[in-house]
């Protein structure tokens, strides 16, 4: 028996480490085509005319254009405004213009010679700055109190701006997909993703077919991080088309270069704070606007705007709050889905702006912010009464425990207004938090649901659609399903994410897997084991193949039951917006060069509150690897654009942290149960995204004095503002 | 043109492209899909395959430069002795997606042959050239440096 909290191995371990696990492109079918992609060179064009020269294509090529779509021209997300395939104009560099089919990868990549797209270049809107003038994407507005009233009563009112980057997932995996009609006439498709009824909606929607003629399953998944949330929608689409166009099943796997160029990015966002404080650095209002470059269609920005808004008071009380954010239209790819969904850019802000109030009060980040910190029974501007595992407070000051943050701070400030010789050393603060499962009502709508089913020989079958991208709900699951069930792991099996066969647990997203749908596990194999011991106490596995030869099947479904006391008003965005919140505090040290401003981080404390850990090893692995995300966006990651095209589509040159970029990251989990997640777990997998950069920000300003209001900092950058 | 060389303890002739890729031989021709594409440029490393002992990119590696060599790919390293390391890297959450893990389970074991005990300055230097995204490498080092240094 395998307990909560202990670090069994991942079951797919094994096959992953021995090269035996099956990605998408280690699947190849019979008879199997490959697809690839003609794309827009331009921003911003209106397309004269697609001509396809067979003479020119390999034996048997097949092209695929707008005009041969069997329904509508859109990827059905929140709505269908994404095209599948650019019709009369192309929007952003990379858009697909038309598909063609091939024997091999290779005659593939050899028939995009053969289609000649004549285009005629429009001006292109590249800049936020261009973009105010057009209609936003989408906008929100909000008001807690009466802002105007408690700036003019301030002490101080402090404004800053703050600017972040596009940041790239580069999941190593790139994007993939295999289709197939059957001779039934049915769709399959197989790939990596994260979110199969996405996939599956997609699809249904784009060939106008019945949801039981479609049939959508994830392989083995090599990293997500968001980038996999919509734009699997795509690319089946695509591989679709192209399998009804040839007959055959077509296998659609990107390139690194097209990946990059194709598919979406991190918002880039500006965000302007007024805050007003009193003597003491009290916060008494937040005025904020949130700026974001939705890039070329809405794909899933309004929810990322959303979220944004939400996370932008930062883990502080404001007795009054009002944000204006919008999304702007640019031609560039669209922006969506990325790990912390629109609150990095916030806290990010947030907490640059805290540094700033604390610098203009004499305050030190930690001071200022165990001032403003929220606790338990404190209300969110959105007028939500935190529960009694808000844990900010416990992080920030765990963090300092641990690192003695203020005094080698302080020590620091000191030295460097001296203003020795030799590399400069800095260290940050952040504290931050991420609201778990999904925004507003999300989860209310959906109520998703999961199956527990009853096998001959007794052992439970679990169904959802969560698809394992690597953070570990293979092992997670089994050991929620586990206790909760009282038998062994051998006792249950738990089906692969495939559309025809689990019910619609929902998209694989938002740090909902463990704490909504692993809850919805443990109450559903809870109540099936209750159903089959019937208030026996007989071992369950012999009672169950009793049972089962008794009674035939049992299948029990629940769904998700957010709780009954919340509630969320959309037009106002008061209420319990997330169920709940997990906390951190992260200390990041950097050594700066002095002349190149080269940044390296040297060290890495991440305080983590997410509940209960029930695999700490896998938890601890979700905070490692998302806090270096957040490192790699803030001293590093940048996606270079000149006229809307791009400079740096390659590893070479869009560059990540290595090993050696990497400094020891040492997770601390703060244990505090929330009674509304499976044996007290929160939701981890984004959290570590809010914290890394302006820890890192504030870092660089202690060890160079340098204000750093804009990320990525790189040396360029930072040698701009020393000489602003 | 017929390139001779031994993959996996066995002896394989392959008729090509002298220039095709080592990575797409292994992959298509061979079969062996453990090996991944991660760039296709030599940056990433999760092409990462032995060659006479030693980690090589085999996304650069052209098939004539295999002539009389020795190509060793994940499903060998982990068919022998690497077992106690593999459950190690497992355990201690060095696998998360996977797909660089094969690229990074090569260069260490090679690593390993060469010095069993590495620092975790070694083992940095000779993970360089392998990009995970998902683990923030700490689970990788945990795995493979038994000390807990700085």
């Amino acid at each position: 028996m395998i307990g909560i909290g202990e670090s069994p191995p991942r079951p797919d371990g094994f096959a992953k480490v021995s090269g035996a696990a099956r990605y998408v492109d280690d699947v190849s079918l019979p008879g199997m085509w490959h697809g690839a992609t003609v794309r827009s060179p331009h921003p911003h064009a209106r397309i004269r005319s697609v001509r396809f020269d067979p003479a020119l294509a390999p034996e048997g090529t097949v092209c695929v254009t707008a005009a041969d779509l069997p329904g509508p021209n859109g990827i059905q997300l929140l709505d269908d405004g994404w095209p599948i395939l650019a019709d009369a104009f192309t929007f952003h560099v990379g858009e697909p213009v038309a598909l063609v089919v091939a024997p091999t990868r290779l005659a593939a990549r050899q028939a995009l010679a053969a289609v000649t797209v004549e285009y005629e270049p429009l001006d292109p809107v590249l800049t936020l700055e261009q973009a105010e003038a057009l209609p936003p994407l989408y906008q929100l507005r909000f008001e807690d109190g009466d802002v105007e009233a408690a700036l003019a009563a301030a002490e101080r009112v402090i404004e800053g701006e703050y600017r972040t980057g596009h940041q790239e997932h580069i999941y190593i995996e790139c994007q993939g997909m295999i289709a197939t009609f059957e001779e039934d006439g049915g769709l399959s498709v197989l790939g990596s993703m994260q979110c199969p009824y996405y996939v599956h909606k997609g699809l249904t929607h784009a060939f106008k077919m019945p949801d039981d003629r479609v049939r959508v399953r994830a392989s083995v998944v090599g990293g997500g991080f968001g980038g996999k949330e919509d734009f699997p929608s795509a690319i089946a689409i695509h591989a679709a088309l192209l399998a009804r166009a040839c007959g055959r099943p077509v296998k659609m796997i990107y390139d690194r270069h097209e990946d990059i160029v194709g598919t979406s990015k991190r918002h880039p966002a500006v965000i302007r704070h007024r805050a007003g404080v009193d003597r003491d650095g009290r916060l008494l209002a937040l005025d904020a606007e949130i700026v974001m470059d939705g890039g070329a269609y809405s794909t899933l920005s309004p929810v990322v705007l959303s979220r944004a808004l939400l996370h932008s008071f930062g883990p502080y009380r404001w007795p009054a709050a009002r944000v204006r954010a919008r999304v702007l239209r640019t031609h560039t790819a669209p922006n969506s889905a990325f790990r912390g969904f629109g609150a990095p850019q916030v806290e990010f802000a947030v907490e640059r702006h805290m540094d700033r109030i604390g610098r203009e009060l004499g305050l030190d980040p930690f001071e200022i912010r165990a001032r403003n910190v929220v606790d338990p029974g404190d209300r969110l501007p959105t007028g939500q009464i935190l529960d009694s595992s808000t844990s900010a407070r416990l992080c920030l000051e765990e963090a300092e425990r641990r690192t003695g943050f203020r005094e080698r701070w302080r020590a620091l400030e000191e030295e460097r207004r001296k203003g020795e010789d030799g590399p400069r050393r800095g260290i940050g603060l952040s504290l931050f938090f991420h609201g778990a499962g999904f925004t507003g009502n999300g989860e209310r709508k959906m109520k998703s649901p999961v199956t527990a089913r009853l096998l001959p020989d007794g052992r439970i079958e679990i169904l959802t659609a969560m698809t394992d991208m690597g953070q570990g709900c293979v092992a997670v699951f089994p050991q929620i399903a586990a206790a909760a069930a009282g038998v062994g792991p051998e006792d249950l099996v738990f089906a692969a994410p495939d559309t025809g066969e689990v019910p619609d647990s929902g998209p694989t997203v938002a740090s909902r897997t463990t704490m909504i749908v692993g809850g919805t596990i443990a109450r559903v194999v809870a109540e099936l084991r209750d159903r089959v011991l019937a208030g026996g106490n007989q071992p369950f596995r012999e009672a169950a193949r009793t049972y089962y030869q008794k009674n035939g099947p049992l299948e029990v479904t629940l769904r998700n039951e957010p709780p009954e006391d919340h509630a969320f008003d959309e037009s106002t965005y008061h209420g319990e917006a997330y169920p709940t919140y997990a906390w951190g505090a992260d200390v990041v040290e950097v050594e700066v060069d002095p002349d190149t401003l080269a940044v390296r981080a040297t060290g890495i404390t991440a305080v983590c509150e997410v509940g209960k850990a029930i695999h700490p090893v896998l938890c601890a692995g979700q905070i490692e690897g998302g806090t270096l995300q957040a490192i790699g966006w803030a001293l590093m990651e940048e996606v270079k654009l000149q006229d809307g095209r791009y400079l740096n589509d390659r590893l070479a040159t869009y560059i990540i942290p290595t090993i050696r970029d990497t400094p020891k990251i040492d997770v601390h989990l703060l244990e505090r149960a929330y009674e509304g997640g499976p044996f007290g777990a929160k939701g981890v997998g984004e959290l570590p995204m809010d914290g890394g950069a302006p820890a890192a920000a504030q870092a660089i300003e202690n060890a160079t004095g340098i204000p750093v209001a804009e990320i990525p900092a790189t040396p360029e950058r930072l040698m701009r503002s020393r000489t602003l | 043109m017929k390139t001779s060389f031994s993959l996996n303890g066995g002896a394989v002739e392959i008729d090509g492209h002298p220039m095709e890729r080592l990575l797409d031989v292994v992959r298509e021709r061979l079969g062996l899909t453990g090996t991944k594409e991660g760039c296709g440029e030599g940056e990433c490393g999760a092409c990462t395959v032995l060659m006479d002992g030693e980690p090589v990119l085999s996304c650069l590696v052209p098939l004539f430069q295999c002539e009389g060599r020795r190509v060793e790919t994940v499903e060998e390293v982990a068919q022998g002795p690497a077992r106690e390391f593999l459950d190690r890297f497992v355990a201690s959450g060095g696998v998360q997606c996977g797909a660089c893990t094969p690229g990074i389970v090569v260069t260490a074991w090679a690593l390993l042959q060469r010095n069993p005990e590495p620092s975790r300055e070694e083992a940095r230097e000779a993970l360089a050239g392998n990009l995970c995204r998902c683990t923030g490498y700490e689970g990788i080092l945990r795995a493979l440096c038994r000390e807990t240094e700085g």
